[in-house]
């Protein structure tokens, strides 16, 4: 069946959006019983290309409705109103190892949404377009503005929600592999929280890792922020990031968290002496790393078994303001599930596991990021030991569980920032797009 | 009733959209009957700053919703989705005579939503807010390409709609203010059509020359369109308004080269001395100024320079020839230009010639002569710099009334949208993509 007839009208509504709205792809004017490929193409910052695809068959109203109709085959199957999103893989023929990170958040991310006629596979570029739209997908909402902060001698970026405020303040804290990554703070801040993404494993300066006075640090420069409301003031790290965080929670003076959240992450760790010492004990234990079948580096085990040893996890007992734990149950790079399991032990003999919500995802893997961010089972992974060495390390992850795992815990983590950050808030503050 | 424990919620969706795109205002978390001022700020890029504000007080469920809600009082009343749009103002002690025009349509325009405690009706930024959210508004749509045109000494500026192509072509002109003016063409291509937006009045080649351009600059754009290799040749369209009708009606109907599936004309006129180039055009409305009045507020009302309505043929273009699809848009409040008139007249030539069947009007009453794409800020006068030899600035009454040109606006736009889909991609051959229009 063709459609020299026909003009197929493709529309996707929102054309922009923030990175975690959700669109509708509506494909029209075909014939009914008509097989068509909706594909996705997003060439990302490093000039890789990603691609994402599903077969469609055109029911009686000659429509296809990406959030109502079933994927009959293709990067993702069923009804998923973002799979054209979260299933995007790098395209035949890509370096291996690639994950899809985007670090210039002033800029969109476009994606070309195209109509093929039949249930194609592969060699898209050669096929007949029927339809094909750009969609935008912005880290920013309107209005929020970015900050660079060097004050301190902090490399850190400050986003502000749009509006007067005052608003809540949060610092963003990444992983293991460092540098400066932005987007999850920007999209904090697109939801009405002032965050401040903080690099502190790579800053410029002295070339040594910091200490618990660099957090400090920036925490202040929250506190004191003219915009930002110093008593209401969070703290979120994914992998290592939330591990400082736990540390910092539980021991710094410095420090009065409103909540904090921990994403993948453990409370194992020296807690005497300087974060150096954290990176030593690790290495200590690289033995034992092991690789799987694919010769993908597993670290899970560096922190296994989970130590009894107080002087070896933060006290989380000690906790006095509220934790959201996210867990990846599939996560191969931390012991994140036991760590959430002792802390929940250690936590309920204290008696403050009130404070204590745990989310946690079967067959979700480390890198749980904004939803719809496309996932990656293993990736190139370049540590920031001296010297540097690159490795494929294996996070762990299902496709499907670990997309909605993310959904999921995106909505619940603003709705747990939202009730501790604005909760009996006083006149004055403002909470829009939240 | 103050809002103390609770905090406002207020979301604009979508928060980026293209400028006749609709957006839904929704107002949270609020005490059931309070009462409440929608606000509207945004500054152009001349550094004016424009404002509109509604009265809602809200419902049981302690929300508003800009789309479903009326409003009590304010720039505008009623149920008016987008009535915080189009009914923008300049703010109290403004210049007189502004006029909302984008010219740089690769950056959004910017409007700021906020929601105050109260009925207010000034005073805002002394306010306390209670929410306030911006919202982005878009003349391209992603993957719209903008693309400077210098070929053949022409001065213009080529959309290209997202996609492969290749596309419909159209030829976008503005009228007596000249100026290269990319908005609408801007947002046509964001609806597919590839539309070339051309400055004719004052282009660099007249400014270099002193002289004004004459028929084949309009037939070198139209090549340059029917050549490029994203553009379907046989499928152009042409779309004027003002002085821009002028032209559109002439080229359609004498031009050996241009050859158009369709053309639009917006508060225009076939009224123009047929031989000759511009330049006779306008000598021969100069000769007519004697006609022009002044209203009650000085303001000037240009209608009057083509009426009546020439019975002599060598004065109007002779529409019984005309081969290709017509649609008139016409303000019934035009105080510029006699569109109605003119529209009347175009009809019974063509019904006389029995090509009638080609023209399609759309007549608004109470609308003026500024027919805009949709929510954009009614201007009923407005300052207008002529291109005359040297320019004189006078205040223009253009006409119409606020509601009535705001909805001939939203209305016109998505009728002229069907009836170039209709005539530039009717009857459409494979291979041509058809996406967002």
């Amino acid at each position: 069946m063709d459609m020299k007839q026909h003009c197929v009208k493709l529309s996707v509504q929102p054309s922009r959006g923030l990175v975690d709205e959700k669109f509708t792809v509506l494909v029209q004017n075909l014939l009914p019983g008509f097989q068509l490929t909706i594909h996705a193409l997003h060439q990302c910052e490093d000039g890789h290309s990603w691609e994402a695809f599903a077969h469609y068959t055109a029911n009686a109203t000659s429509i296809v409705n990406v959030s109502q109709d079933p994927s009959l085959g293709g990067t993702y199957s069923g009804v998923e109103p973002m799979g054209l999103l979260w299933s995007l893989r790098p395209v035949p023929g890509s370096k291996t190892g690639l994950r899809l990170r985007k670090m210039n958040v002033q800029t969109p991310m476009g994606v070309t949404i195209s109509v093929y006629q039949g249930h194609q596979k592969e060699g898209f570029l050669d096929q007949v377009l029927l339809a094909s739209v750009v969609v935008e997908r912005w880290y920013m909402a309107p209005g929020v503005r970015r900050v660079p902060i060097t004050e301190g001698r902090l490399t850190a970026t400050l986003f502000l929600p749009s509006g007067p405020g005052p608003f809540p303040g949060l610092l963003d804290l990444w992983g293991w592999g460092g540098k400066l990554v932005e987007y999850r703070a920007a999209l904090l801040a697109s939801h009405g929280i002032a965050s401040m993404a903080l690099d502190y494993l790579t800053p410029k300066e002295t070339g040594r890792m910091v200490d618990n006075d660099y957090f400090e640090t920036a925490y202040r420069v929250l506190e004191q922020h003219p915009q930002i409301l110093g008593s209401r003031i969070a703290m979120l790290g994914l992998s290592f990031g939330a591990g400082v965080t736990l540390r910092m929670a539980v021991y710094s003076k410095g420090l009065k968290l409103s909540c904090a959240v921990c994403i993948n992450g453990s409370h194992v760790q020296p807690i005497d002496g300087p974060l150096e010492q954290i990176m030593t004990y690790f290495n200590k234990n690289v033995e034992k790393t092991r690789f799987d079948e694919d010769n993908q580096l597993i670290c899970r085990d560096l922190m296994l078994p989970i130590p009894t040893d107080p002087s070896l996890k933060v006290d989380v007992g000690r906790l006095q303001c509220p934790l959201l734990l996210v867990v990846g149950e599939d996560d191969q790079n931390w012991p994140t599930y036991e760590s959430a399991m002792d802390m929940r032990e250690m936590m309920e003999r204290a008696g403050n596991s009130h404070l204590l919500t745990v989310l946690s995802y079967k067959n979700a893997g480390h890198l749980i990021q904004p939803p719809f961010t496309p996932f990656t089972r293993a990736s190139t992974f370049k540590s920031v030991t001296i010297p540097p060495f690159t490795m494929m390390a294996l996070w762990g992850g299902e496709l499907v569980a670990h997309s909605r795992a993310q959904e999921d815990a995106w909505r619940k983590t603003l709705v747990f920032l939202r009730e501790n950050l604005y909760g009996d808030m006083k006149p004055g503050a403002l909470f829009s797009n939240l």
